[in-house]
């Protein structure tokens, strides 16, 4: 029967998603342990290991302190680990399961010369993942699966992101920019010299009514403690957000959601989701409030026939409406997420990485769902580094730097590559 | 930075015990000058040795991933049968074919737990609370229930060796036990296991992560049936090491203090949640509490007073580096 350490034997790794490193040990035990196991040796030999790692580091070109624990690394360093685990085991073959879910562009870009590096070298590579551009620009040979079963097959110079995203989802799917906001709508959100030490200063801007708002910046760029910022998950310094003109109390989640303000977290998994619970109680939990009948009983029939009506209006596919919430795919878990939101009916609605680790399917039904509810009149944020979605959704977009708003877009009017430059200038 | 000095010095939980114990001491010794002498050494050695043995076991448990509670029920089981055994068969029986007894026995009870939990897939602390009963149970219905105190002759010979004894000037006696050796060649050997043998790299592995120990290949049951069989050899020769030096075999000794070894542990910085501990810190750890328990009164504490301040120490202990972590990461996020 094949176990790991027999196809580690000949050659096979696998670099998980999750990267399956040890948070405790030190990044060169990391790299080194699967070597050492293989090798059948039962004393554990310190320097040998180091040296395991260091020529592992060397061969990709990239340093990292030898000694710090894997738990105290960001996540693209856990990656550049989890690869050197891999080449000090001498794999011959490195699979590679959406490798680039967790990375800004910039690292996407080291990744992406990293791999090449090991095509030179004489190891191959699958890449598994559901980012058509990296598939098409790293690959020789691209496989496209749909429900388990092999649908395309053939030179990555055969396909463009449109063909192979019609082969992963069988149906076309230009996705249309948005239609212009209409003239004189109402301001919905107004944020004026919002600014938190040490995050970003100086962020202001109007929502209007059925406008959606993309702001986008690298890691670390203050984007995520902005948005967490506008629902009162992080508290500013000082600045005001008002939302119809009255002032919304900052730093308190609780008045935000009053106001109307629905936040959609970037990590659904652990911020977003009880994830043991079923889709009827997640949904039902973002106005238990209303679902409190007599005697402050809950009406569970209410409560399951508001998450089915949801669940109909966002096609989330799942089982029942009692399965827990983590069978689901990551797009439907997602759609959990919004209908929780979209039953209190907010006036704004911000969403953080709305796409991230969805497929591509869901994700065009996420931005077909983000058109519709801008028709009808909610006012979206999309915080994304994801260029393309933010292209297809938004009407105007916010570049940050630094915490700072650097740049600002009107939808439609710029590529993906100028945006792209923008972003990193 | 030179390999021999961790850049972490400042902020590790040892540094935090090794303050305190120092404080103490100093307090100790202020409010009574005849605290700081060899005898209290003496005395504190001798508090340390069972603890420290059993502690060294809790240490490996939690460092895989584990928690262990029955330990103690393991300690005395193989103590008081070993004894009973050697009293029936052979009263002159040599103390270490005793020892060799009761450290079998320890292993085997051990190795019921690691069947259970490696094999079986058992959560840890469910187990080991259910042999504690078992194992304790166990000998006070099929064993005894009586206090011997007619030890086999060799077991009170190997008590009274001892290294070095004396009187100091002020007139107080002191020894350094034979057993203290035992303690020594326990940190010696688990020293080996855990950073010299692929063995020991796996247990801290699977308990960083067990999902990734499996993926890479790592054999978790197997690792994880050693760990407890490992404690139960720990117990088999702490039990019976405390059975000789109080020259008594008492059924009811030992359990109810494994919270106390584990709360000791907990101080030296290891974590409920696996992967981390440190020979070094569950030995300060240890010596915290023993100190606590047994020289709390020369500060003017009421020995009332002594689970009171334990709590205080692990809440304190444990809370400031957790909360030092918590601060760390919402800086960096």
């Amino acid at each position: 029967m094949l176990d790991p350490r027999i196809a580690a034997a000949a050659g096979v790794m696998v670099i998980f998603q999750d990267f399956s490193l040890f948070p405790n040990l030190s990044v060169y035990e990391n790299i080194a342990f699967a070597t050492q196991l293989s090798a059948h040796k039962r004393l554990y030999d310190r320097d040998k290991a180091r040296n395991i790692a260091r020529e592992a580091l060397d061969r990709i070109g990239v340093t990292i302190d030898l000694d710090v624990r894997v738990e105290s690394l960001p996540v693209a360093h856990k990656q550049l680990v989890a690869i050197c685990r891999a080449l000090a085991s001498e794999a011959r073959l490195i699979i590679m399961d959406e490798p680039t879910t967790a990375l800004t562009e910039k690292e996407v870009r080291r990744l992406l010369g990293i791999i090449r590096r090991l095509k030179e070298d004489g190891v191959a590579v699958i890449f598994v993942s559901h980012k058509l551009a990296e598939v098409l620009e790293v690959s020789e040979k691209v496989v496209v699966l749909r429900n388990g079963k092999k649908v395309a097959e053939g030179p990555a110079s055969e396909f463009d992101t449109q063909s192979l995203a019609y082969h992963m989802t069988g149906r076309e799917m230009p996705e249309t920019p948005p239609s212009v906001v209409t003239a004189g709508a109402r301001t919905l959100m107004r944020v004026d010299n919002l600014a938190k030490e040490g995050s970003f200063a100086d962020i202001s801007f109007e929502l209007k009514a059925g406008e959606v708002l993309g702001i986008t910046g690298l890691l670390g760029s203050g984007r995520t403690s902005l948005a967490k910022a506008l629902f009162g998950l992080v508290a500013p310094d000082h600045g005001s957000i008002q939302i119809d003109g009255r002032d919304v109390a900052t730093g308190d989640p609780i008045a935000a959601s009053h106001a109307g303000i629905g936040y959609v977290p970037e990590d659904r998994l652990t911020e977003g989701l009880f994830l043991s619970q079923s889709i009827a109680r997640n949904v039902a939990i973002g106005r238990l409030d209303h679902h409190s009948g007599r005697g402050g009983f809950l009406n569970a029939s209410g409560m399951i026939a508001e998450a089915a009506g949801w669940l109909e209006r966002l096609k989330v596919k799942a089982p029942d409406i009692d399965a827990a919430v983590q069978s689901l795919s990551g797009g439907n878990q997602q759609r959990v997420v919004l209908a929780r939101w979209l039953s209190r009916a907010p006036r704004v609605l911000i969403l953080n990485g709305p796409s991230v680790g969805v497929d591509v399917g869901s994700k065009a039904d996420i931005h077909g769902i983000i058109r519709d509810l801008s028709r009808e009149g909610i006012g979206i944020i999309v915080i994304s580094d994801d260029l393309p979605e933010l292209l297809a959704t938004c009407h105007g977009i916010l570049v940050m730097r630094d915490g700072r708003v650097t740049d600002e877009v009107t939808g439609g009017s710029v590529t993906e590559e100028e945006l792209a430059h923008r972003l990193a200038s | 930075m030179n390999k021999w000095v961790p850049r972490n010095l400042l902020t590790r939980n040892e540094t935090l015990v090794a303050g305190v114990i120092m404080l103490f001491c100093i307090a100790a010794t202020l409010s009574d000058p005849l605290f700081f002498s060899i005898t209290t050494l003496s005395d504190l050695l001798r508090a340390s040795i069972v603890i420290g043995i059993l502690a060294i076991g809790a240490m490996l448990v939690l460092v895989s991933g584990g928690i262990d509670v029955s330990f103690t029920a393991i300690a005395v089981f193989a103590m008081y049968s070993s004894t009973v055994f050697a009293l029936a068969v052979w009263p002159d029986m040599p103390w270490p074919l005793i020892f060799l007894i009761s450290i079998v026995i320890g292993a085997l009870l051990g190795a019921i737990n690691g069947l259970f939990i490696a094999f079986f897939g058992l959560p840890t602390l469910i187990v080991t609370l259910g042999t504690l009963s078992v194992f304790r149970g166990f000998l006070l219905t099929f064993i005894g229930s009586q206090r011997i105190s007619a030890l086999p002759s060799e077991m009170r010979d190997f008590s009274r060796g001892v290294i070095a004894r004396g009187t100091t000037e002020a007139g107080s006696f002191y020894s350094f036990p034979w057993a203290l050796a035992a303690l020594v060649v326990v940190i010696v050997l688990t020293w080996f296991i855990l950073h010299k043998t692929m063995l020991g790299r796996s247990i801290y592995a699977i308990g960083g992560s067990a999902e990734s120990a499996r993926r890479l290949g790592i054999n978790v049951k197997g690792t994880q049936f050693f760990v407890y069989v490992y404690v139960g050899v720990l117990a088999g020769l702490a039990g019976i090491i405390h059975g000789s030096m109080g020259r008594m075999a008492d059924p009811f000794s030992l359990v109810g203090l494994e919270l106390s070894v584990i709360a000791a542990v907990v101080l030296g910085g290891a974590r409920l949640i696996g992967g981390y501990g440190t020979l070094t810190g569950t030995l300060l750890g240890v010596a915290l509490i023993v100190i606590v328990q047994n020289s709390l009164i020369v500060v003017g504490i009421p020995t009332t007073w002594q689970s009171v301040t334990i709590g205080l120490l692990i809440l304190i202990g444990t809370g400031v580096p957790a909360y030092r972590t918590k601060r760390a990461a919402a800086r960096s996020g």
